[in-house]
C-alpha cells in the first residue's frame, strides 16, 4: 500500500489561540513579541497587522509608529511547541501516527486511514472543518511525500489533495521555499532567477550539489520520495489496538461498559488467535470537548479472557469523567505475552487448584487494593530473624532452600522488638520474671540462649540471646537479650515474638 | 417401642443435616481431621470444611496459639492441592514459624491490607475463588451481615475461610459455623526435665452448628494434633531455677 501522509499548517497558531481565550481580539491588529538584544521582535501576528505591513523580525517600537493601535503580548519561548502537542493529541483521533513539525504544522500519516471518513478529500475537510470550529485557522494537504505534503500545504492554492503519483506535477509550479530550503539557498536560488521548482528540477544532482549544498539534494529527492523520510510519532504506536467511535456521545455508566466490553471482546478475540493475552492495557476516551483521560490495569499473568480484565477495569470505572459526552473510546494492549495455559509450577495442582483463578483474584487485589499489598515469601540465607524470611515479588519463583525447622520460631513476631524489664540472676540465663506492659511474667519454664549474632556485612550492633520462656499461665514468649550480660545491671532485654 | 422412637428421631435428625448442606461421611472416603477426639463435637463427626470458622482471641498471646491452630489445619487442607491466603491489616504472622505445622510458607500469599473495611472485600472475593484451599482473615469486628456474606460465599465454592478477630470487645452473633477460642496452656516435659515442651493449648469449641461444643487441651506434636486427657490429679506448679 503506497504511504500517504498529510501536512496541516496552522497559519495562525500563536494569534489564533489567543482569539480563542479572548474573543473580543478577533480580527484585531496584535502581535506577539519576544525579547532579542534588548529589543522586542515581533514573531507573530494577525492578518490585520501584516494590511499595517506590519511583518515578522520587526521591533516593536517601529511597528507602533506604522500601526498606532496595535496591541502587543509577550510570547513565551516555546509556546508553540505546547500547542501543538495538545493538537497533535487531538489529531490522535484521526491517525495513531503523529509528528510535530515545528514551528507551526503537524505531519500525520495517513496511511489506511482516509477511507474512515469516506476518502481523502472528506477526511481532509473534516478536519479543517473540526479545528476552524476550534478556532484555528488550517491549510492541510495530502500527499505521497511529507515533503510534497509540507510544500503543497503552505504554498499551493489548489489542489491540496494530491493524487497518487502526482506529487511531482504538483510541486512543478511551486516556489522553492516549498522544498524546505535553508535561507541562503533560497536568497541564492531567487539571485539566480529560479522562482519556481520546475526551473530546476531538472538540473543534473551534480550541479545542485556542487552549488547549493547537499541538504538541498536531500530535501528535493525527499519531496519526489526518492529518499526515505519517516516519521517520528509522538505516541509509540501500540500493536494491539482497538477503537470504538460512538454514533451519539456517551455518558452514562451502562454506555461505557458496553464499550468497554465491546473493545474487550474485540481485543480478546485478536489476542486469543494469536496465542497472546494481556500483562498490561488502557483504556481512553476522548471527550467532546477535546480533552481526554485514562485508565491503566496490569495482571500478574498473561491473560486474554474477557471476563477478567472487564473486572480489573470495572474497580477503576469510577474515575471516568465523561463530561459532555464520551466520542471515542481507544483500547491498547500496551504489554502482551505469550498465554501459558496453566501454571502449575507453584501451586502442585493435584486437584482442583485453578491457579489462574488465584492470579486472576490477585489482580482484581492489585487493583484495588495495589500490588505492594500482596506478599509472599522465600526462605533467606540468613539467620537474623527480621531477614529470614525473604519477599518474592514474581509469586512464581521456587524456594532455592529449605525451610529451617531444626530451631523453634515464634508464630507471632513483633515487627519491632519491644523493650521490656527482665530479671535473671545468673549470666546466661533465663530471666526469672519480666515486666512487659505494665504486667508481670513468673517465668517457669525456659530454653535457650540461642545466640544470634548480627549479620556484621549488613549493619553494626550487639549481638542478641535468644531464651524461650514460659509463664505460670503457659504463654510462650521470645525474649532476647541484647549484647552480653554485665553485672552493671544496665542489661537491654526485649520481647521479640510469641510462641503458638 | 422406646427404641424405634429414638431410631425414627435419629432417622429425621440425619435428614436434617443433609438438608441443611452436611453430607454423611463417604465409607470409603478417610475424613478424619487429625483432630483425634475433638471431631466427635461436629455433626457426622466430621470436621466442617466449605464453612467459616470464627476464631476469637483477645491478646497476642491467644493470637499466636490460634494462629498455630489454624496453621495445623491448614496444612491438612493444603494437603488436597490449592492456595492459601492469609489476609490482616496488621501482621504480625512470621512465615518460617508456619513449616513447624507443616505448612510450606512458601505456599501462603500474605495480604496486607491498609483499611478494615477493605479487608472483608479481600477476604470474599478470596472466598468465592475455586482456587484457594483456604482463607484465613486476621481481623477485629465481624458484623452479622459480613458474615453472612462470607458464609454465602463459601457455599458456593466450598472453601474453607478461617476469621481470626483480635481484640474482640463484643460477642456478637455471627453465622459461622463454629466459634473457636485457643489459648495457650502450660507445655508438659517429662518429670523433672527443665525448657518448654510441645505447643500445648486449651481448646475450647463454644459453639458449633448441630453440633456439641467443648473443652479439650491439644498438643502439637509430630506434625499431628495430640489430645491430651490430664489427670485428675495436677501436680504442683514448679519454678523454674
Amino acid at each position: 500500500m503506497p504511504k500517504r501522509f498529510a501536512s496541516i499548517w496552522f497559519r495562525h497558531l500563536l494569534t489564533d489561540w489567543k482569539a480563542i481565550r479572548q474573543p473580543g481580539l478577533k480580527g484585531k491588529a496584535y502581535v506577539f513579541a519576544e525579547p532579542d538584544h534588548g529589543r522586542m521582535l515581533i514573531t507573530a501576528l494577525t492578518d490585520a497587522a501584516r494590511q499595517y505591513g506590519v511583518t515578522e523580525g520587526m521591533t516593536v517600537a517601529d511597528a507602533r509608529v506604522i500601526a498606532p493601535d496595535l496591541q502587543v503580548f509577550d510570547g513565551k519561548p516555546g509556546h508553540n511547541l505546547k500547542l501543538l502537542t495538545g493538537l497533535a493529541e487531538w489529531c490522535l483521533r484521526y491517525t495513531p501516527l503523529v509528528q510535530l513539525d515545528p514551528p507551526d504544522g503537524l505531519l500525520l500519516d495517513v496511511t489506511g486511514c482516509a477511507h474512515l471518513k469516506g476518502g481523502e478529500k472528506a477526511y481532509l475537510q473534516e478536519i479543517v472543518s473540526r479545528l476552524k470550529a476550534l478556532g484555528y485557522d488550517v491549510r492541510p494537504a495530502i500527499a505521497d511525500t511529507i515533503g510534497a505534503a509540507w510544500g503543497v500545504a503552505r504554498c499551493a492554492t489548489s489542489g491540496l489533495v494530491v493524487p497518487e503519483g502526482g506529487h511531482r506535477n504538483a510541486l512543478m509550479p511551486l516556489p522553492p521555499f516549498a522544498l524546505r530550503l535553508s535561507m541562503d539557498q533560497l536568497l541564492k536560488l531567487r539571485n539566480l532567477g529560479l522562482h519556481q521548482i520546475s526551473s530546476f528540477i531538472h538540473m543534473p544532482d551534480t550541479v545542485i550539489r556542487r552549488r547549493f549544498g547537499k541538504s538541498m539534494v536531500l530535501r528535493l529527492h525527499q519531496a519526489l520520495g526518492q529518499e526515505p523520510e519517516y516519521l517520528f510519532p509522538l505516541k509509540e504506536p501500540v500493536s494491539y489496538t482497538e477503537r470504538l467511535e460512538c454514533l451519539e456521545p456517551v455518558k452514562t455508566r451502562p454506555a461505557i461498559e458496553i464499550a468497554l466490553n465491546n473493545l474487550l471482546e474485540r481485543l480478546c478475540k485478536r489476542l486469543y488467535g494469536e496465542g497472546l493475552g494481556l500483562r498490561s492495557a488502557a483504556l481512553t476516551w476522548y471527550r467532546v470537548d477535546g480533552k481526554n483521560g485514562n485508565i491503566t490495569i496490569g495482571t500478574n499473568h498473561a491473560s486474554n479472557r474477557v471476563q477478567h480484565i472487564f473486572k480489573l477495569f470495572f474497580i477503576k470505572l469510577d474515575t471516568v469523567a465523561p463530561g459532555l459526552g464520551i466520542e471515542l473510546f481507544t483500547l491498547d494492549a500496551l504489554k502482551t505475552e505469550p498465554v501459558s495455559d496453566k501454571q502449575s509450577e507453584l501451586w502442585s495442582a493435584k486437584s482442583g487448584a485453578d491457579s489462574e483463578e488465584v492470579a486472576e483474584l490477585l489482580d482484581r487485589v492489585a487493583g484495588r487494593i495495589g500490588n505492594a499489598a500482596i506478599n509472599r515469601y522465600l526462605p533467606g540465607e540468613h539467620y537474623w530473624p527480621e531477614r529470614t524470611p525473604k519477599p518474592d515479588i514474581s509469586l512464581k519463583e521456587k524456594p532455592g532452600s529449605e525451610w529451617r525447622t531444626d530451631k523453634p520460631r515464634p508464630m507471632q513476631l513483633l515487627a519491632h522488638p519491644e523493650p521490656i524489664e527482665a530479671m535473671a540472676l545468673t549470666p546466661d540465663y533465663p530471666p526469672k520474671l519480666f515486666i512487659w506492659k505494665g504486667v508481670q511474667h513468673i517465668i517457669v519454664g525456659a530454653d535457650g540462649p540461642e545466640r544470634i549474632e548480627r549479620e556484621w556485612w549488613l549493619e553494626p550492633g550487639e549481638h542478641r540471646d535468644y531464651y524461650i520462656a514460659e509463664d505460670e499461665a503457659g504463654r510462650r514468649y521470645w525474649l532476647y537479650r541484647s549484647g552480653h550480660y554485665n553485672a552493671a545491671n544496665n542489661q537491654h532485654w526485649y520481647l521479640h515474638g510469641f510462641f503458638a | 417401642m422406646q427404641a424405634t422412637k429414638q431410631e425414627i428421631i435419629d432417622k429425621l435428625r440425619g435428614e436434617l443435616l443433609t438438608w441443611e448442606g452436611f453430607k454423611p461421611p463417604q465409607p470409603g472416603k478417610n475424613n478424619h481431621f487429625g483432630l483425634g477426639t475433638l471431631e466427635t463435637a461436629f455433626p457426622n463427626g466430621v470436621f466442617p470444611t466449605g464453612a467459616i470458622h470464627e476464631f476469637i482471641s483477645s491478646s497476642p498471646e491467644d493470637t499466636a496459639a490460634s494462629g498455630g491452630f489454624i496453621a495445623g489445619l491448614v496444612q491438612k487442607l493444603l494437603s488436597s492441592g490449592g492456595a492459601c491466603l492469609w489476609i490482616s491489616y496488621t501482621r504480625r504472622i512470621y512465615p518460617p514459624a508456619l513449616k513447624l505445622f507443616g505448612v510450606d510458607p512458601d505456599r501462603v500469599i500474605f495480604i496486607d491490607v491498609p483499611l478494615q473495611k477493605d479487608v472483608l472485600w479481600v477476604t470474599e472475593e478470596a472466598l468465592k475463588c475455586e482456587g484457594v484451599a483456604t482463607v484465613i482473615c486476621e481481623t477485629k469486628d465481624l458484623s452479622f451481615t459480613e458474615s453472612q456474606r462470607l458464609q454465602l460465599a463459601v457455599e458456593k465454592s466450598h472453601v474453607t475461610g478461617f476469621v481470626l478477630r483480635k481484640d474482640v470487645r463484643k460477642m456478637n452473633t455471627t453465622a459461622c459455623v463454629a466459634r473457636w477460642q485457643i489459648r495457650p496452656v502450660r507445655s508438659q516435659l517429662r518429670m523433672g526435665m527443665p525448657g518448654v515442651g510441645h505447643p500445648r493449648w486449651q481448646v475450647e469449641l463454644l459453639k458449633v452448628r448441630n453440633g456439641k461444643p467443648g473443652n479439650w487441651t491439644v498438643e502439637w506434636k509430630r506434625q499431628s494434633f495430640q489430645t491430651i486427657i490430664l489427670p485428675s490429679i495436677k501436680e504442683p506448679a514448679r519454678r523454674y531455677a
